[in-house]
């Protein structure tokens, strides 16, 4: 296990070198001149030369490439063109929020995904089955923005259950410290400040979790049908086992491979997808912070952005892969 | 009869497929004895293995179901027992092992885990007295390295190895009956000796009676006390092994050891029964075997032959016997209870 650990995280290394210059590269190709934005149109040619050459602009891409790495390693993620403030300050939060978001969306998607795919594999053909299957094709298919905002319909503007959106409400906002409010609310032992915090996630967590959690049940159901056929269920049942320890001991963790793989994915998906969920919550995630780099065509945001988001993907690839290792004994090898 | 552990009278286990009802076994009787090792020989999809898997109800279900007739275990039915009262019998009072050792153990589990598991499912004891007893059984089997293999995982081992953990697990709670199903077939021959005597010196050790299903005559010559003919779901032949290897009654099982490759004599060509095993429905009529026999009449397409009683104690489904005593054993009928 230690071994196979090690190996997977020097094998982490070229990723990341990799992934450093593909984001740099995308955003190099990106048509518009960064020093004509932010000087504005009326800019003469000389200013604009001139600023090109106080930020390094007119230098070879392999020298800005390696001024960007060795800055990137200090963890120096360069300053917003526009707000002139740091990056690696201003996207530290977001990642927070973003990371909480995903955490609860995922861990109501696996919850709900999974249980739903293996009461339809146990009850195959049964009207539980049916009713789990069409609730997981309605999920499946559901728009995410038209979710979105028909849950502030019912559940924020009628029913007035749960606020519609941010992350806290907006007076008396608690001293951050980690910049997950979850965790913040609980070492400010705060109670009130925990419900209002979690109120604040159902909504967006519920929207953004919705598709994956239909795919993971559709695959959780046909990964245990399959494996419900196998010999050594056989072998199980001729033990006198119950269906209970059938399930969940032998059938769940054989068809939990091809789950996890999909829980890895949507995982990713959803940390750097996010932006329709996040603009409709008025979350201030990574996912909104890039929309709007974009739209002022500020590189340092756009590029730290991404790499943030493929950063993440690549972890929790990691984490899936060091996960599959712990399940089966057989990957080590 | 009160050493016969297990007994089955006219069982019908039929499988209900979107192409109509197949009555995968039909009219099924015979029984094993206390100690007794029982052989069920026939081809590929005559119905032997769904025979095994319907004692254990383990029957694939669906499609496939118990339709009639009983199990009889120890004087309890056991043909339509509640699955709470079969999951204290599988694995505790009849174990079973199957015929692919390769993927009948739980990858993901330690060989002492299954082990442990399957002595802890009938007996209470702690994890550590388990485990002593996983290894003592690991022993047993002829495992080299017991304490360690305890901790390895199943792809660690050869087929021959996973075939005595399936056996050390089967055994694990000293069953009455194992029931084993094809258990060297997909192994090599030497290490099929070594299973066969295996089950041989535990037969003979804890008295368990043993069902042997197979397709191999050899096994059988080498294994069996008494033999089962089966064909298309079918008994047709039953008796001794000496009576049925030296003089078969059935033409089916007469074609059967003519198949065997003999090392006396000359011949060139390999004996094989012409044709296939046919695909059973439920309005099949005449003897099943009739369209690949030599010895078929008129007779043999129309009706279905009854079990006749040949000579003491031996029976045959077919109708060249029913001349020797005019009379059907009305015990062994079972091809008439559906109509």
């Amino acid at each position: 296990m230690l071994a196979y650990t090690i190996r997977r995280l020097l094998m982490l290394i070229p990723v990341l070198f990799g992934m450093t210059l593909i984001v740099f590269s995308i955003v190099h190709l990106i048509p518009g001149n960064p020093a004509q934005v932010i000087l504005g149109e009326t800019a003469t040619q000389d200013a604009i030369q001139e600023l090109e050459q106080s930020m390094g602009l007119n230098e070879s891409f392999f020298t800005q490439y390696g001024f960007y790495l060795a800055d990137l390693l200090q963890g120096d993620l360069g300053s917003s063109l526009r707000t002139k403030s740091e990056i690696s300050h201003e996207i530290l939060p977001r990642i927070a929020a973003t990371f909480e978001l995903t955490f609860f969306a995922m861990l109501f998607a696996i919850i709900i995904g999974i249980n739903a795919g293996i009461i339809s594999a146990w009850k195959q053909n049964s009207w539980l089955d049916f009713a789990a299957m069409i609730f997981a094709l309605v999920g499946v298919s559901m728009p995410v923005f038209w979710l979105a905002l028909m849950e502030q319909w019912v559940f924020a503007q009628e029913l007035g259950w749960l606020p519609s959106s941010g992350r806290q409400p907006s007076t008396g906002q608690i001293e951050p410290i980690t910049h997950f409010y979850v965790i913040d609310a609980i070492l400010h032992w705060d109670f009130d400040r925990l419900v209002q915090v979690l109120s604040h996630l159902v909504l967006p967590a519920v929207a953004l979790g919705t598709i994956p959690m239909a795919i993971i049940a559709r695959m959780t159901r046909s990964s245990m049908l399959e494996v419900m056929k196998s010999d050594y269920i056989r072998t199980v049942r001729a033990k006198g086992s119950g269906q209970f320890l059938v399930i969940y001991k032998h059938a769940l963790r054989n068809a939990t491979i091809p789950v996890l793989t999909v829980i890895g994915l949507q995982t990713g998906v959803l940390l750097g997808g996010a932006i329709l969920t996040e603009t409709i919550f008025a979350w201030p995630g990574v996912g909104r912070y890039v929309y709007e780099g974009i739209n002022y065509r500020d590189y340092p945001v756009i590029q730290s952005g991404i790499l943030v988001i493929a950063f993440l993907f690549v972890m929790i690839n990691l984490i899936v892969d060091l996960l599959y290792a712990f399940i089966d004994p057989r990957i080590k090898y | 009869m009160s050493d016969t552990i297990l007994e089955l009278n006219n069982l019908h286990t039929h499988f209900f497929t979107d192409s109509g009802e197949i009555p995968a076994v039909d009219g099924v009787s015979f029984h094993v004895n206390k100690g007794e090792v029982v052989g069920v020989v026939g081809e590929s999809g005559c119905g032997k293995s769904v025979t095994s898997l319907s004692v254990m109800q383990l029957v694939p279900s669906p499609p496939g179901r118990i339709v009639s007739g009983e199990i009889n275990f120890k004087g309890e039915n056991l043909a339509f027992a509640s699955e709470k009262r079969m999951r204290q019998i599988r694995g505790n009072e009849i174990a079973m092992i199957f015929q692919e050792p390769m993927t009948s153990l739980d990858p993901l589990y330690s060989i002492g885990n299954q082990l442990v598991e399957a002595i802890r499912m009938h007996n209470k004891s702690s994890k550590k007295e388990a485990r002593l007893k996983a290894i003592e059984m690991l022993d047993l089997v002829g495992i080299p390295r017991a304490s360690e293999v305890v901790d390895e995982f199943p792809h660690q081992l050869s087929g021959g190895m996973r075939q005595r953990v399936m056996i050390a697990m089967a055994m694990a709670c000293d069953p009455e009956l194992l029931i084993a199903d094809e258990p060297t077939t997909a192994l090599d021959v030497t290490i099929q000796a070594q299973i066969l005597d295996l089950m041989r010196d535990l037969n003979k050790e804890k008295d368990t009676g043993i069902l042997l299903i197979t397709h191999d005559l050899g096994v059988v010559a080498e294994m069996c006390d008494r033999v089962v003919v089966m064909y298309a779901g079918q008994v047709v032949e039953e008796g001794t092994v000496r009576e049925i290897l030296k003089d078969p009654k059935h033409p089916y099982t007469k074609g059967l050891i003519r198949s065997l490759p003999n090392l006396h004599e000359k011949e060139q060509k390999l004996y094989s029964i012409p044709g296939t095993v046919p695909k059973v429905t439920m309005n099949s009529v005449g003897c099943r075997f009739a369209p690949r026999c030599e010895y078929a009449f008129d007779r043999c397409f129309s009706e279905n032959p009854a079990l006749y009683e040949t000579e003491d104690n031996r029976y045959a489904r077919c109708f060249l016997y029913d001349n020797f005593e005019e009379q059907e054993v009305a015990t062994h009928v079972g091809t008439d209870s559906r109509s």
